[in-house]
């Protein structure tokens, strides 16, 4: 069985492109191109060269002695947070937009949640001199104004979205009618594994990096190339999906998604797809969905800006069918515990995002001899606030 | 395939005039009032909006239509029960738009089965490709008479709209510039060369122009390029306010005749 998409952009029965007429010309353009052009010779070089020397790539492999003493297992950090930009965003926008360039196209939307993604959208088009407009939920501009700030400074317009839930479903409808109105010089950079084929497949492979350095970097300290787990946070699932890439073909690689069941998934303020969706069409593609019975969809709950999104990725979705994957949860509660004993026990303070897969540690039991990578994709700095009020709360 | 979308072009091919509202706004139970004012005041076509959560589209106007529709309890459930008796008091074509989930939640087959007991034409569904609609629906909708509407824009190709000419039953929509709906008013010269190479293509499906068509200035212009054109927010503009919803659609198409 293969886990990835076939040439119409299914994983299983979950993908597709899904999308009115208006963006029928970008997206058959893309369609048509994108595997030529980032398989070519040229873009893979200049996309390795970039990875390297501007987003500082291979992000380190760090062994937590720590970690690995508290849960009696071997963990290994994929240290994402390192990279330029302090997440994983930037592996995504550096290809995106060496793709946009190669279409001619001068002006860049995005769409954003924690502000993770628009700060590497703006990053790479301010080095690459292209308009950047981001949009961004009005709840997420309030909670996440560090990014906003840098975003300015970046030189990107942020436009903060009124409608909706204000959050990251409603930045991306936004984003999605913005290039209904700017068909012609835009270049829509979706920062996830969501949206109409192609997304959900380039996205997952400029992610890609993520496993393929794990498999090296865990040959050369343990002689394995594989763990015997991967773990990752899943909203879209765009670093997820990276983290996983290379290992959905070895079965004994176990891989674990972690969702964000905010304040409980059973609270009505959560946003644990696979537990609480349906097969459903938003975006663009198929996929899972949470939504009323009659095909609204709902508004999800997390603290976590970047996993407050009602579906996932329809890679994922099909993850979850065909148990390839097993999903787990973490409330906020949980998430902020253990972000805060990373910060105290490694001096390393995870986003809110990847505090979820880091939660996780705690509802697995690993025998002493496993090899565990856990992907911190990206680094705190932006969620202090959220952080400051737990803390306080806890003394 | 003959029913009322086809008739109606067989019989009048100028200067249709089709409006666009969205079901269960401003209130929950003006469906039917909005409907029947309409035809009493000259509407020759209805598009009637199911509204969505999310519909990328649309335009703020529809936007936010479709957010208080919702509010007030709108479902395509009710819907079609506001809908059981329509075709006892109008007669004039009748089409269902709304995005791909909520139809999808209710079940395909079953939605166009209802659409056919209520005695609805067509549908335009906008985020259901062309491709998943011939291959998957395309027989379920031709087993209950229904027209799909399919879009055309400024950017698409003119094989796929050969494409789409084949496929039509009903009319083909001319969405009349790149946007969403209600953002750009008026008809610019950009738009004329576009209607004019359409028209030049001699298809055989009928076409209304729609999107940014707001009063009779607009009207008049798109029309000589077509069949007819669409009005969606500049009707459900015209609906806010304190009169009765009756008066409200009766002031609004006056203004076009």
């Amino acid at each position: 069985m293969s886990y990835q998409s076939d040439n119409k952009g299914y994983y299983g029965t979950f993908g597709g492109a899904f999308i009115p007429e208006m963006m029928y010309q970008n997206i058959n353009q893309l369609q048509n191109c994108y595997l030529e052009i980032i398989e070519s010779d040229s873009f893979k070089q200049e996309f390795k060269q970039l990875l390297e020397d501007y987003a500082g790539r291979p992000s380190p492999l760090y062994y937590s002695d720590r970690l690995s003493e508290h849960y009696n297992t071997h963990i290994y950090l994929k240290r994402e947070d390192l990279n330029h930009t302090g997440s994983h965003k930037i592996n995504n926008t550096i290809g995106q937009i060496l793709l946009a360039k190669r279409l001619g196209k001068t002006r860049i939307i995005a769409e954003t949640g924690a502000g993770q993604h628009g700060v590497a959208t703006a990053t790479v088009c301010a080095r690459e001199g292209l308009e950047c407009i981001v949009y961004m939920g009005a709840v997420d501009v309030a909670r996440q104004s560090p990014n906003v700030e840098k975003m300015k400074m970046l030189g990107a317009e942020v436009r903060p979205v009124q409608s909706g839930s204000k959050t990251l479903k409603d930045a991306t409808n936004e984003a999605i009618r913005d290039w209904i109105n700017n068909p012609v010089d835009t270049h829509y950079i979706i920062g996830s594994v969501v949206g109409p084929h192609p997304y959900p497949d380039m996205v997952a492979r400029f992610q890609s990096v993520i496993s393929e350095e794990i498999r090296v970097q865990l040959k050369r300290k343990t002689g394995r190339e594989t763990p015997d787990y991967v773990i990752a946070c899943v909203g879209g699932g765009s670093n997820a999906a990276g983290a996983f890439y290379h290992f959905l073909d070895n079965p004994e690689v176990q891989l674990i998604a972690v969702e964000a069941a905010g304040l409980g998934v059973d609270s009505g303020e959560s946003a644990a797809t696979t537990q609480l969706g349906r097969p459903g069409v938003l975006h663009g593609s198929r996929s899972l969905l949470m939504q009323t019975e009659d095909g609204q969809v709902t508004e999800p709950y997390s603290i976590s800006a970047g996993l407050d999104y009602p579906g996932i990725g329809p890679m994922h979705a099909n993850l979850f069918e065909t148990k390839r994957a097993r999903f787990l949860s973490a409330t906020d509660e949980q998430a902020l515990k253990a972000a805060l004993y990373l910060s105290q026990k490694e001096g390393i303070i995870p986003a809110l995002e990847s505090a979820h897969a880091l939660a996780a540690l705690e509802m697995i039991d690993f025998k002493p001899d496993e090899i565990v990578v856990v992907n911190v994709s990206g680094r705190g700095d932006k969620d202090m606030e959220s952080f400051l009020k737990y803390y306080q709360s806890v003394k | 395939m003959e029913n009322r979308i086809t008739s109606l072009f067989n019989r009048k091919d100028k200067n249709i005039i089709s409006i666009y509202f969205t079901a269960g706004y401003p209130n929950l139970l003006d469906t039917v009032t909005i409907i029947s004012e309409l035809e009493k005041n000259g509407a020759d076509l209805i598009e009637i909006g199911i509204p969505f959560s999310d519909p990328v589209a649309d335009g703020l106007v529809i936007q936010q239509s479709s957010e208080i529709a919702l509010r007030n309890g709108m479902t395509i459930h009710l819907l079609f029960e506001q809908l059981k008796e329509i075709r006892k008091s109008v007669s004039i074509p009748l089409i269902l738009m709304g995005y791909l989930n909520p139809v999808m939640q209710y079940g395909i087959e079953d939605f166009c089965k209802k659409c056919r007991e209520t005695g609805i034409d067509g549908t335009i569904i906008p985020d259901l490709p062309l491709e998943v609609y011939e291959e998957e629906y395309k027989a379920i909708f031709e087993r209950n008479s229904l027209s799909n509407i399919f879009l055309i824009t400024p950017q698409t190709p003119e094989e796929r709209i050969r494409k789409i000419d084949r496929l039509s039953t009903g009319f083909i929509y001319m969405v009349s510039s790149s946007s969403t709906t209600g953002v750009k008013g008026g008809v610019d010269d950009e738009q004329i060369s576009y209607f004019e190479r359409i028209s030049g293509m001699n298809l055989n499906s009928k076409r209304l122009i729609g999107f940014g068509i707001s009063d009779k200035g607009s009207f008049e212009r798109a029309s000589n390029y077509a069949n007819g054109a669409i009005i969606g927010s500049a009707f459900i503009k015209a609906l806010a306010g304190d009169s009765t919803t009756a008066s409200k659609v009766t002031a609004f198409m006056q203004k076009f005749f």
